[in-house]
């Protein structure tokens, strides 16, 4: 069993409105070295794969098919191998 | 005349549709999403709503229903495809139409009237025969993810190739930041596919269909359709 670690955020050309209202948030709090906040999402997935490599692939797919949609967002994850229970 | 209003879980506006629809005086039924097939219908409506209560990201999941291939087989033989706010966004995600939405720059759901110009001759989708091009038409919006992006070339190729066919304006058909409700590039409200058959829009044309709810400009474009169809699919004036 494998666990993807996947991240998806606004692609940087893009303007991230919640990430703006939370920057200012902080701002208005008194960080005021805060210069940019940029909100994704993280999704964890659990799967099956013969081989790392094969996982990578799985996962790189699905980033592609449906978890990201790359006209405006870029993805990126990393994976490991689930020791057995 | 028959429109075929594609329902998945989630869609909030089937009924709306369909109630405008039978007001322009056609039929229409319901193709549930797990449908493989839209044979009979002359018109294919995917309409508003939280389509599989937009979990990941507004459509994304819609897109790989059942329904969705018949709908692109039907898109691909030049008939007419409408896609309403989260219809839109399905027709962005499966890839009919180019682009993306964003959430609204305001970071609010913004529901009100609205009014948006018409950018096309009438000719140019079956959805706008009675329209005419700088026509300044009020329908109401209710959204919070309409900021539609698309990179700057492909913007580009919407607009040489008059395929922008709504933009957001104020009341005497000026296109001013102040009145663009969500931060779309270029005031985008509507685009059309390439050969025009493929219409998305954030404004709800059904809302607005009969004097009762307050405006009945959207009748337009249920008008428009069913006149396209009659004339067996050609332009007919």
């Amino acid at each position: 069993m494998y666990v993807a670690d996947i991240v998806v955020k606004l692609k940087k050309s893009i303007l991230d409105p919640q990430g703006d209202a939370v920057r200012s948030a902080l701002k208005s709090m008194g960080y005021d070295g805060v210069h940019d906040v940029r909100i994704g999402k993280r999704i964890e997935v659990r799967l099956e794969a013969t081989c790392e490599d094969e996982c990578m692939r799985l996962v790189d797919e699905m980033c592609a098919k449906l978890l990201s949609n790359t006209v405006v967002e870029d993805y990126d994850f990393s994976i490991r191998e689930e020791s057995g229970e | 005349m028959k429109l075929g209003i594609v329902v998945f879980p989630g869609s909030n506006c089937d009924r709306d549709v369909q109630t405008a629809a039978r007001a322009a005086g056609y039929d229409a039924d319901f193709i549930w999403h797990t449908d493989t097939s839209v044979d009979g219908f002359d018109c294919l409506a995917l309409p508003g709503g939280f389509s599989y209560g937009d979990y990941l990201r507004t459509a994304a999941i819609a897109r790989f229903s059942p329904v969705m291939e018949a709908v692109a087989r039907y898109a691909a033989l030049g008939r007419p495809v409408i896609g309403i706010c989260n219809g839109f966004q399905v027709l962005l995600e499966v890839g009919l139409l180019p682009g993306a939405m964003l959430r609204n720059t305001s970071c609010k759901f913004v529901c009100k009237p609205q009014r948006v110009r018409v950018e096309v001759a009438p000719a140019r989708t079956p959805f706008t025969l009675k329209l005419r091009p700088g026509q300044v038409i009020t329908l109401p919006i209710a959204h919070g993810e309409g900021n539609y992006y698309v990179d700057s070339e492909t913007l580009e190729e919407l607009e040489l190739g008059g395929q922008v066919v709504f933009r957001y304006c104020d009341e005497s058909g000026e296109l001013t930041a102040g009145s663009c409700p969500n931060g779309s590039l270029g005031n985008i409200a509507g685009i059309c596919n390439k050969a025009g058959n493929v219409l998305g829009m954030m404004p709800h044309p059904e809302r607005a269909a009969e004097d009762i709810l307050g405006g009945a400009d959207g009748r337009l474009l249920f008008d428009s359709v069913a006149q396209w169809v009659q004339g067996g699919g050609r332009i007919v004036r």
